[in-house]
């Protein structure tokens, strides 16, 4: 992966011209896959060994793993900053009572298909929203989620606003339905990961972070801005759908509030932005942190809820990178190597 | 036909109120291109502070909103120029998730000191008092005085960008803030003067919305939407559009839910979704 | 006679780049002094770190004996020194007299009000209601230029304010000036064209790459070495 611009030597006494490589994977880069396929392992284990509670608990984790990584995705790499992205997660699970419920299709399988509808909705969804400028994009999509509440509130077919039972996992024995569904969330949580990790290093992710930078300049070199933010946008939803689903496969019961409820919001994005945003380890720490937090003082409803207001306040303005970024900074650590790095090998002042 | 015409007319007036809520989400984002997540919050708040002078201190409505006001105007300056000036930039992400950050806050704060229960600010029966018109239509005086406030709020503020130094300064800062310092103008003193116009006009909606109708700590939400479909509607950069579209949102909410109740709010959606379909830049854009 | 605004060792940066290096410079008061240089010479950031767009020293900038280098810019406006910008950035959505008026936001007392400014350039008086956008360059320059005076400033800068207009319009924009500064006003005129910058200036200063390359009177410099301080060759 490294490959070298310049040549090392640069003449003795004239201006020393710095020599400099760029590099993508690092050694650490490779120590995480290494990490995450001894994880996995573990994880796959769990079912056989571990409390029920416990594989429940971490079901929720892994569904918060692949929201903050879907919205982290889209708001701190495609700049598309969307606080309604429960209308995905609703989809999703109402998708799963459909095909599950009412199509008789095996519930498990159908957490996918959940992930396909939501992306198809957001094709005409996108169509909407898009036309909201900057930071009132925000908006509309909190409105869109709002509508299909009120929708899906308003049919009796969907159990109206009182909501409706998954009664398609009753086929299934309990401990089955437990472990099926944990091993779902966590190679959906490993996928989301794994998926933005390889999108992020491609062509495609390239294109991503060039508009991120500057908007203009990369549509100027041939970048097709539109299309690329309507993939992510796609893709984000597809993402969310999948978690919608699986969230509520783990749960077995829907409501319009709880599936387009407006308390999501606050959960996926503080956790992204507490952790770090525009990271992909951001997400990941965030969301164990947030997880954790709200298990410790889930007593304290109101008064944790407005710390965490606060912090999300605090974190933004004063510690943008966030949790995870100022990890990186202080340690130099970078898990996932998305980023092209210039390493100087020769300064100017000889400094390395 | 009598009830088309009375829902027509009971969607106009509540339009008013909501051009109340709409009139500061609209300057700001003018002035600032940043949506006011907690906008919605804001109001709630401000029918709560009306309800503490009201019961605490015994004030009559109209004298609580004489005292909220200028708390509002202070909070919103105080609000802009302490944090929210902090995240001005091109990308929206910090501003929104800042307000964001005070919406949860505020929201929870009113539950912990107010709890969960709903609550409404005693009018003096204002609530009660019509006007009969012709037929056996009646409109009544509170949404009379809650319509005609916003028209002439309206044409307050039309009055301060187009006539003022003050305005002047607010339309010169959205078009070019570094072009407006050089002329002596302090950004940060303008973005936090025109934050407490926005929340000082929620100081009179929020006690209207308070008198009218029943209130709870979470209803914020749900105010942000319906300010944010007016300001669509009527296309962003004039305040008469604003206020023609929270009119329009107003009757498409009244004729929905007299069709059937569950409707209402829905074809009010519905509504904002087709213009921004067909009419992406509000039915009433800018012509300047 | 004493310096109005005087710059000592100034240095500025745009993150880790440092754009000058320790410039010197003095204006006496009515005096006009023109400054030159090729484009990222360093003539922008110097007008921005005087004007307070970019943060500097306090003593670095000395301004009728007070320390205003770092000041905020509307600060300095309101000190008297006015600033045409380059490329005019008049405000799309104000008239042409509501752009005037914008430049009497921080009321200074002077001379120069909307009867003056329509007396120096009448075409403007015309369109005083027309969006200031919608004139031709030279009539925006011109509510520029006026925009600038209804601050009544002691100082003018004009950032580059012949670029890309007609010959014939930059010889009217600055007939003007020349009335504009024999009502006794100090002006700092920034130009690429050297012709027209050593014709207007008393004193002249050429900048390159962030430092000052040359200095003088400008009728005693000679083309050679202006030319060999601009392009360093």
């Amino acid at each position: 992966m490294n490959a070298h611009v310049a040549p090392q030597a640069a003449a003795a006494g004239s201006p020393p011209k710095s020599s400099f490589s760029v590099e993508r994977s690092t050694r650490l880069g490779t120590a995480t896959m290494v990490f995450f396929a001894v994880s996995l392992g573990f994880s796959v284990s769990m079912p056989f060994w571990a409390d029920a509670s416990h594989l429940r608990l971490l079901t929720e984790l892994a569904c918060y793993f692949v929201m903050a990584q879907m919205w982290n995705l889209l708001a701190g790499y495609g700049g598309l900053v969307s606080i309604g992205q429960q209308a995905y997660i609703g989809i999703g699970g109402y998708a799963l009572i459909v095909f599950a419920n009412m199509l008789g299709i095996n519930p498990f399988f159908s957490v996918l298909l959940c992930g396909f509808v939501a992306a198809l909705l957001a094709m005409p969804i996108s169509q909407v929203v898009f036309r909201l400028p900057g930071a009132a994009f925000a908006i509309g999509t909190w409105a869109v989620a709002e509508i299909l509440r009120l929708v899906v509130a308003n049919t009796t077919a969907l159990g109206g606003g009182s909501g409706v039972s998954l009664v398609a996992l009753k086929e299934f024995e309990r401990s089955t339905r437990e472990s099926v569904t944990f091993w779902i969330s966590i190679s959906a949580s490993y996928a989301s990961v794994l998926f933005v990790y390889l999108l992020l290093r491609s062509r495609f992710g390239l294109a991503l972070t060039a508009i991120r930078d500057a908007e203009v300049a990369s549509q100027s070199q041939g970048i097709d801005v539109k299309r690329t933010k309507f993939l992510v946008y796609l893709i984000s939803a597809f993402g969310f759908g999948i978690s919608g689903g699986l969230y509520f496969l783990s749960n077995l019961r829907i409501s319009p509030d709880a599936a387009f409820g407006v308390s999501w919001s606050p959960l996926i994005i503080f956790m992204v932005i507490i952790g770090g945003v525009g990271t992909i380890e951001g997400p990941l720490l965030g969301a164990v942190l947030f997880f954790l937090l709200s298990k410790v003082f889930e007593d304290y409803g109101t008064w944790y809820l407005t710390a965490l207001g606060l912090i999300a306040v605090i974190v933004t303005i004063w510690f943008p990178q966030g949790l995870w970024g100022f990890v990186a900074k202080r340690f130099d650590l970078h898990l996932f190597p998305v980023q092209r790095r210039l390493r100087l090998l020769r300064g100017p002042s000889g400094k390395p | 036909m009598m009830i088309w015409v009375d829902a027509v007319m009971q969607g106009v007036l509540i339009g008013g109120l909501y051009a109340l809520f709409a009139m500061g989400l609209s300057l700001m984002f003018g002035i600032m291109r940043m949506v006011n997540v907690a906008h919605g919050d804001m109001v709630i708040l401000m029918a709560f502070l009306g309800l503490l002078m009201t019961e605490a201190f015994g004030l009559g409505p109209f004298a609580a909103m004489a005292v909220v006001v200028p708390i509002a105007f202070g909070i919103g300056y105080v609000l802009q120029r302490g944090v929210l000036n902090h995240t001005i930039s091109k990308d929206p992400l910090r501003s929104l998730v800042v307000t964001f950050g005070i919406s949860i806050v505020v929201q929870n704060l009113l539950l912990e000191f107010f709890s969960a229960d709903t609550r409404a600010i005693a009018s003096g029966g204002l609530e009660s008092q019509s006007v009969a018109l012709a037929g056996n239509l009646a409109a009544g005086v509170l949404p009379l005085i809650i319509f005609g406030s916003a028209v002439l709020l309206t044409i307050a503020l039309q009055q301060l960008f187009g006539n003022t130094t003050i305005g002047r300064a607010f339309r010169a800062t959205s078009d070019d803030p570094g072009a407006a310092a050089l002329m002596g103008v302090n950004n940060a003193h303008v973005y936090a003067f025109a934050t407490a116009i926005a929340i000082g006009i929620l100081g009179i909606a929020g006690i209207f919305h308070g008198m009218r109708t029943i209130f709870s700590p979470t209803d914020g939400p749900a105010q942000l939407i319906y300010a944010f479909e007016a300001v669509i509607i009527g296309g962003m950069g004039s305040f008469w559009g604003t206020l023609a579209g929270g009119v329009i949102l107003g009757i498409t909410q009244a004729i929905g839910a007299r069709i059937d109740p569950g409707w209402g709010v829905l074809l009010g959606h519905v509504t904002f979704v087709l213009v921004l379909l067909f009419k992406p830049n509000g039915l009433f854009p800018k012509t300047r | 006679m004493s310096a109005l605004l005087s710059i000592h060792d100034l240095k500025s940066y745009y993150g880790d780049f440092q754009a000058l290096f320790g410039v010197d410079f003095e204006i006496a008061e009515r005096e006009i002094v023109a400054i030159i240089g090729a484009n990222g010479a360093g003539k922008s950031t110097f007008l921005k770190t005087i004007t307070g767009l970019l943060k500097a020293e306090p003593a670095t900038v000395m301004y009728k004996g007070r320390p205003i280098g770092g000041l905020p810019a509307h600060r300095i406006v309101a000190d008297g020194i006015a600033m045409v910008p380059e490329g005019r950035r008049l405000f799309p959505s104000l008239s042409v007299e509501e752009n005037l008026l914008m430049g009497a936001f921080t009321k200074r007392a002077g001379r120069w009000d909307l009867a003056r400014v329509y007396e120096l350039f009448p075409i403007l008086k015309e369109k005083r209601n027309s969006p200031g956008t919608s004139l031709s360059g030279g009539q925006q320059q011109m509510v520029a230029i006026g925009r600038a005076l209804m601050s009544n400033p002691d100082l003018l800068i004009c950032d580059e304010i012949s670029l890309g207009l007609a010959p014939a319009v930059i010889k009217e924009i600055y007939e003007a000036l020349e009335k504009i500064v024999a009502g006794g006003l100090t002006a700092i005129i920034v130009e690429q064209d050297v012709g027209t910058a050593k014709r207007v200036s008393q004193r002249l200063y050429c900048l390159q790459e962030g430092r000052v390359s040359l200095q003088g009177r400008s009728s005693e410099l000679t083309h050679e070495q202006i030319s060999l301080a601009y392009f360093g060759v």
